[in-house]
């Protein structure tokens, strides 16, 4: 066994064992601790494939960020497991027929040929991944890529939006309206002749 | 004898030049770190009129490693009803990005560890995965304190860190490159040839979110001594309380050296193009004016020094005073500059962008 | 208009920021006014009011006479003397105690004294190991009194001008 393979197997035990954990495991934040080794375990398999921008980008974005977030809300929330757990026996079958039909469905995308390509060639030591992603996405993906922009920015707009609420009972301090104070505003400096003994 | 000793060093198997390697860039870096703290407080101390730690060794030298050793004595008390396993790992996730990321940093040209092509990215997703370690030592140690330090440091440094890409993003754009040590490359010529000038405002931007990125004051929210005890690590003691000091001191001097390789050139020297060429040939004076590890390590030193003026100086801002400046005036800041160096890069301004 | 201009020059150039490291800046090269405590020690005044002691008269006597004012006076209640009668007719003190751990160190018992016997002296250094050491005895206090005659009749007539 190369080196090579052994990172593949390595690391693909660490991803599949995390992503079962990731809905196993009772503590929603171990859950999402998983989830965050399933990442990490991903991108170091994209490296692995030579598509390192990707793969560091998923550790910058998923990992750093958006898991952050995520962790961050659940931290905070006090989620009720049993509650949650109401009804496990009872949707179980739908379970079950929604996860068939999805393999059933990935299976017929992807088919048996994606599982016995080659590896990649290895890519000259001048070859940037970076690069090349950047030169397709500006050419010939131009219009879906700004077409994902702008829905993007929509999304963020909607959430600002369905989000921003002014509740008037609540005592707000604006910090831009506090930091325009002046000392000349606040502090009035007073000359007194000083008292004869 | 040369010859010998690159025989000997060729004749290593790959796993052992590498680990040599790594010991070479780690052992100065954790040496720095211990001195970075007796720095801080020798600094601090001075401007407050006081003369800081002095009674162990002469004039105080021997202070972190005294420091140091009481810390690796003491217990590492366990709370109860901590999570165990995440309290324990949460120091480690702390200080392995920290010192992971400088795998990548080039201290002279060619003297880098691992020469990747997305060098900056790579840093940029190390930085982020620092936080991981707060959030989880807070939320390990089943404290109040301790939670409520991490939620802060959370907020802070995703908000945070879009300025900070952003200001990185100018600067790769100068460059037209993500490998650090091309970006320093790009930089050559003279002290007018640094991005400082054409991207000052990212400059600006770019340390001041380093600053909120390491915690440090006046952005020190998550440890906040006066408001919540001792923020994500108040559960800790011993040599996990270390490793956290640790982590942030590595953090600090990883944001001084590339706030000075991204933005001062680096290793360049700053009287090249300005002295004649002969200057350089002046036996010993002519190596210290040439570009070389040394003015590296200084401007490295010189925003290590700012870190701490700053911690002397400053308040501690409040948290809502933090989410504005960094929603509301940094990144703004930035995408104004972006467009500003956009322009800049596309009509080709020299000498930075030609 | 040209304020607001100001104001948002001002605030961009992080003038107000230079201006606080400025200052910082300044004190970090200023003469530091530490004092190496176990090595240097500030100037201690004639009317520092530390360890108890009591003092003898230049002849050996001691010049407690057991009036007990002292005692009276003493607002923490740390002070307890008894007396009787010697052979030669002098009332003099059998036991003269301080607690030093309910003392205050207000001076109120050397202010009392007709006879200028407790004192309150400059040493400032002094510790116990064990319980019941707090308790100063009439003993104890004569020592000090004798080991220091010298310095604390120099730090009363030093003063004495302002008495």
């Amino acid at each position: 066994m190369t080196f090579e393979a052994f990172l593949f197997y390595f690391f693909s035990v660490v991803l599949v064992g995390s992503a079962v954990a990731v809905i196993t495991v009772r503590n929603p934040v171990h859950a999402a601790l998983f989830l965050v080794l399933a990442f990490v375990a991903t991108a170091a398999h994209w490296i692995m494939l030579e598509a390192e921008f990707l793969g560091i980008l998923l550790v910058l974005v998923y990992v750093g960020a958006v898991m952050v977030l995520f962790l961050f809300v659940v931290m905070m929330l006090d989620i009720n497991m049993s509650r949650i757990r109401e009804g496990f026996m009872k949707l179980l079958p739908v379970g079950i027929v929604v996860a068939v039909g999805m393999m059933v469905v990935m299976a017929m995308v992807v088919g048996a040929q994606v599982f016995q390509v080659e590896p990649p060639v290895p890519a000259s030591a001048d070859y940037s991944n970076t690069e090349a992603l950047g030169q397709l996405l500006y050419t010939e993906y131009v219009y879906p890529f700004e077409i994902a922009a702008v829905i993007l920015l929509v999304a963020i707009i909607a959430a600002i939006v369905l989000t921003l609420r002014k509740r008037p009972d609540t005592r707000y301090l604006d910090p831009a309206k506090q930091i325009q104070i002046r000392r000349e505003d606040r502090v009035r400096m007073v000359k007194m002749e000083s008292e004869k003994k | 004898m040369q010859q010998a000793m690159i025989q000997f060093w060729e004749g290593l198997p790959l796993i052992v030049q590498i680990n040599l390697k790594i010991m070479a860039i780690l052992t100065p870096l954790m040496l720095a770190v211990a001195y970075t703290t007796f720095a801080e407080r020798k600094i601090i101390g001075y401007m407050q009129v006081r003369v800081g730690p002095n009674r162990v060794g002469p004039r105080g030298w021997l202070q972190p490693i005294a420091d140091a050793l009481k810390l690796l004595t003491k217990e590492v008390v366990i709370p109860t009803n901590a999570n165990r396993y995440l309290f324990l790992i949460a120091p480690v996730l702390a200080i392995a990005p920290a010192l992971a990321a400088w795998a990548v940093v080039p201290f002279d040209d060619g003297m880098v560890l691992a020469d990747i092509n997305a060098g900056l990215l790579f840093l940029l997703a190390l930085t982020s995965m620092g936080v991981y370690g707060i959030i989880i030592a807070g939320w390990a140690s089943n404290s109040r304190y301790a939670l409520l330090g991490s939620m802060r440091s959370a907020a802070q440094i995703i908000s945070y860190e879009i300025a900070m890409g952003f200001a990185l993003v100018g600067v790769i754009m100068a460059a037209g490159s993500l490998n650090v040590g091309e970006i320093v490359m790009a930089q050559q010529g003279s002290v007018y040839h640094w991005f400082l000038l054409p991207l000052f405002p990212l400059f600006l931007v770019y340390f001041i979110s380093g600053v909120a990125e390491t915690n440090r004051a006046p952005f020190d929210v998550a440890e906040g001594e006066s408001e919540i005890v001792a923020g994500f690590h108040v559960e800790y003691s011993g040599m996990a309380f270390a490793v956290f000091f640790l982590a942030e001191y590595a953090n600090m001097i990883l944001i001084s050296a590339l706030t000075a390789l991204l933005f001062l050139g680096g290793w360049l020297s700053p009287f090249e193009g300005i002295l004649p060429e002969s200057a350089f040939a002046i036996p010993v004076l002519g190596w210290l004016l040439d570009s070389g590890i040394h003015w590296f390590l200084i401007k490295t030193a010189f925003f290590l020094f700012l870190f701490l003026w700053f911690r002397a100086t400053f308040p501690r801002y409040r948290y809502d005073h933090i989410m504005r400046l960094g929603w509301k005036v940094l990144i703004p800041v930035t995408i104004v500059w972006l467009f500003v160096a956009g322009v800049a890069v596309a009509i080709g301004v020299g000498p930075w962008f030609a | 208009m040209g304020t607001a201009i100001r104001q948002f020059f001002k605030t961009f150039l992080l003038w107000e920021l230079l201006l606080g490291m400025k200052l910082t800046g300044r004190h970090l090269f200023e003469r530091k006014i530490t004092v190496q405590y176990p090595d240097e020690t500030t100037p201690i005044s004639p009317r520092f009011r530390g360890l108890h002691a009591l003092r003898r008269y230049p002849n050996g006597e001691e010049r407690c006479i057991a009036c007990k004012l002292c005692e009276a006076v003493c607002p923490a209640l740390a002070i307890t003397i008894e007396s009787e009668q010697r052979d030669d007719g002098t009332r003099r003190t059998t036991r003269y105690d301080i607690d030093l751990f309910k003392c205050i160190y207000c001076g109120f018992c050397e202010e009392a004294c007709p006879v200028d016997s407790i004192v309150e002296t400059h040493i400032q250094h002094y510790h116990f190991e064990n319980r019941g050491e707090q308790i100063m005895t009439k003993d104890k206090l004569l020592a000090i009194g004798d080991k220091y005659e010298k310095e604390i009749a120099a730090a009363r007539a030093v003063d004495a001008p302002y008495r």
